[in-house]
């Protein structure tokens, strides 16, 4: 296999071919190749990745999510693949939404425990077949899921140490003043680098000859 | 509860931090003991959780730079250096060679500064009370140095989306350079103290082994991997900056115990020494920032007579630069390990999801393995030899 960009694009067209099915697409972008697959099928795809030995993506780097709280599925959940044979990266996502579950990769590679746990942890995808899916970094007995868009910044209790009962409570968050966001974003574009119009000004592409 | 069923429990369990010295900060572990052989490992990690994930979505690209000081705090500017790298790749803009250099050299002073917190507190956890004290004298200076970049020892906000903040100060690089020349021998002290020494052999020699496929199936990256014995190296293998016109050696280890990771990271600190003195001697001028005013804020002097300036001022500081919409991952080679940005921008001044893949998370997630069946002693020594930093694992 080739190196670099070309070894990318090689990669990108052996996927269909190796994931059949549970293919659904692959992109390149900024030189990093983006795939998209079926959920169900996740175990079967990161296996086939890890033991085909055209791709030999042996290495977990990363599980995490994104949420998109507008689409029907909203998380992404995105798997970090290395490979360290062919000196490539790849990024395989699926779509989640809050009532189903992803299978959990962990039986394949370990590292992938504490990952899933905390994509559990902080957006409450459920992993099905995970070991031990506990939270991992909130406090005991959080109530949750923090990075998800609707959770808001402040949280909502606070804990302090009370004198009088001698042990540290939790309350709903007080803030002394409002909770203050700083929306600089201005709907203002300035003058773009192509104006408006300019698009067509484009050479049209050659048409082909005898048509 | 009757007599009976507690006489049948044979294990206990043992509590091991959250407050304990050889912890490297809030790591609680419940130890199932076996006698004074270790069962099993649960390790409860977020005593430190701040939520820097959340709250850099609610700041500007450039507010976000300063939560990566405080993330890794011994190893504070290659964690700006993967975030900047990040947003550039998203911005599509190339810093200046100068630039470059100064982050080069930066990275890998810093990856000295972390490696002689690393094997100093081992040591001390270990028994040995001199190399932390004559190591972090040296630690001391480099922190001099970062005062004399940016004005702050530790946190220092220094690389930034576009190039580093401001340019070397005058004499600095004769400075360095003459700290550089002397502090092999400091190293050569040190390990004179500890490399053969024959209690601190007794406690790491075979403790906490990792073979080369445990290694690669726990996630591992960084010295510690390469104390397994695999090659790899970021900086080799995906240069960035300006890594590949650099003259350097990756060391790797043989047993992949304690010991060896020891070993590992004294000879990276020789080899970050190298670069250091090839960057320093190579050091090319030219400017530092990118001369994009719609990402970089004008110099202070062109914005007392320009009109155009101020207005790029006040706005690079309140709303911030939009980035156009898209997602990249960064890699980079922390001293710890890999550590990598996942960044997805909607397009606005803000991002929209930063993921922080911080390399002490994966190498914690193994103590289980590695302790199974060690001594209640031996969890300081395999504890330190990984390099845990609480402000990375729990982010």
């Amino acid at each position: 296999m080739t190196l670099g960009i070309e070894g990318l694009r090689e990669i990108s067209a052996h996927l269909p071919r190796v994931l059949g099915a549970d293919f659904i697409s692959a992109d390149i972008q900024r030189g990093e190749l983006t795939v998209f697959v079926k959920r169900e099928s996740i175990l079967k795809v990161v296996k086939t990745l890890r033991d085909d030995p055209q791709l030999a993506f042996t290495q977990v780097i990363d599980v995490t999510a994104v949420d998109y709280p507008q689409r029907p599925e909203r998380f992404e959940v995105v798997y970090l693949l290395l490979s360290m044979s062919l000196n490539q990266r790849i990024r395989v996502k699926l779509t989640v939404g809050e009532e189903t579950a992803v299978p959990s990769i962990a039986s394949l590679f370990p590292c992938a425990d504490w990952c899933e746990r905390e994509v559990w942890d902080m957006y409450g995808v459920f992993f099905s077949d995970h070991p031990d899916l506990r939270r991992i970094l909130t406090d005991y007995g959080f109530e949750g899921h923090p990075l998800r868009k609707d959770f808001p910044l402040t949280g909502y209790v606070e804990v302090r140490y009370d004198v009088e009962q001698r042990r540290v409570i939790y309350e709903p968050v007080k803030l002394a003043q409002d909770f203050r966001s700083f929306d600089f974003l201005s709907p203002w574009e300035g003058i773009q680098k192509l104006l408006p119009g300019d698009e067509k000004a484009a050479p049209a592409p050659a048409k082909p000859a005898g048509t | 509860m009757s007599q009976t069923a507690e006489a049948e429990i044979e294990n206990y369990t043992l509590n091991f931090g959250p407050q304990h010295p050889a912890a490297h900060g809030v790591l609680r572990l419940v130890l199932e003991m076996d006698g004074e052989v270790i069962d099993r490992v649960d390790a409860h990690i977020g005593l430190l959780h701040r939520g820097t994930e959340k709250l850099i979505e609610y700041k500007t690209y450039l507010q976000a730079v300063p939560y990566f000081d405080r993330l890794d705090y011994v190893s504070p500017m290659n964690q700006e250096q993967a975030y900047s790298l990040a947003v550039e790749k998203l911005l599509g803009i190339e810093v200046p060679r100068r630039a470059k250099y100064i982050r080069m050299l930066f990275g890998e002073l810093t990856r000295i500064l972390n490696h002689i917190m690393n094997i100093a507190s081992y040591a001390m956890d270990v028994g040995a009370m001199t190399p932390f004290l004559w190591t972090f004298e040296e630690r001391e200076k480099i922190m001099g140095f970062y005062d004399d970049v940016c004005g702050a020892r530790m946190h220092a906000n220094y690389v930034r989306p576009g190039g580093v903040s401001q340019d070397l100060p005058a004499g600095l690089v004769e400075r360095m350079h003459e700290w550089a020349n002397g502090y092999s021998q400091v190293l050569d002290d040190m390990e004179g103290l500890l490399t053969e020494n024959r209690i601190f052999k007794q406690r790491v020699v075979d403790i906490g082994v990792v073979s080369k496929e445990q290694a690669l199936a726990w996630g591992f990256t960084g010295p510690n991997l390469r104390a397994s014995g695999v090659p790899w190296d970021l900086r080799k293998s995906q240069p960035y900056d300006g890594y590949e016109e650099m003259d350097f050696d990756i060391p790797i280890g043989k047993n992949g115990d304690c010991y060896d990771r020891y070993l590992v990271r004294v000879e990276e600190m020789r080899q970050s020494l190298k670069i250091i003195k090839q960057c320093l001697e190579k050091m090319p001028s030219g400017p530092v920032r990118v001369n994009d005013r719609k990402v970089l804020a004008p110099p202070r002097s062109e914005m007392k007579t320009s009109m155009e300036a101020l207005i790029h001022h006040f706005k690079l500081y309140t709303e911030g630069y939009k980035v156009p919409a898209g997602e990249t991952y960064v890699g980079t080679e922390a001293p710890k390990g890999e550590f990598g940005v996942f960044l997805v921008s909607d397009g606005t001044n803000k991002p929209y999801r930063c993921r922080i893949r911080a390399p002490g998370f994966m190498h914690l997630e193994a103590m289980d393995a590695m302790l199974r069946g060690h001594m209640l002693a031996d969890v300081p020594a395999v504890l330190g030899s990984i390099d845990i930093v609480f402000g990375e694992v729990d982010r």
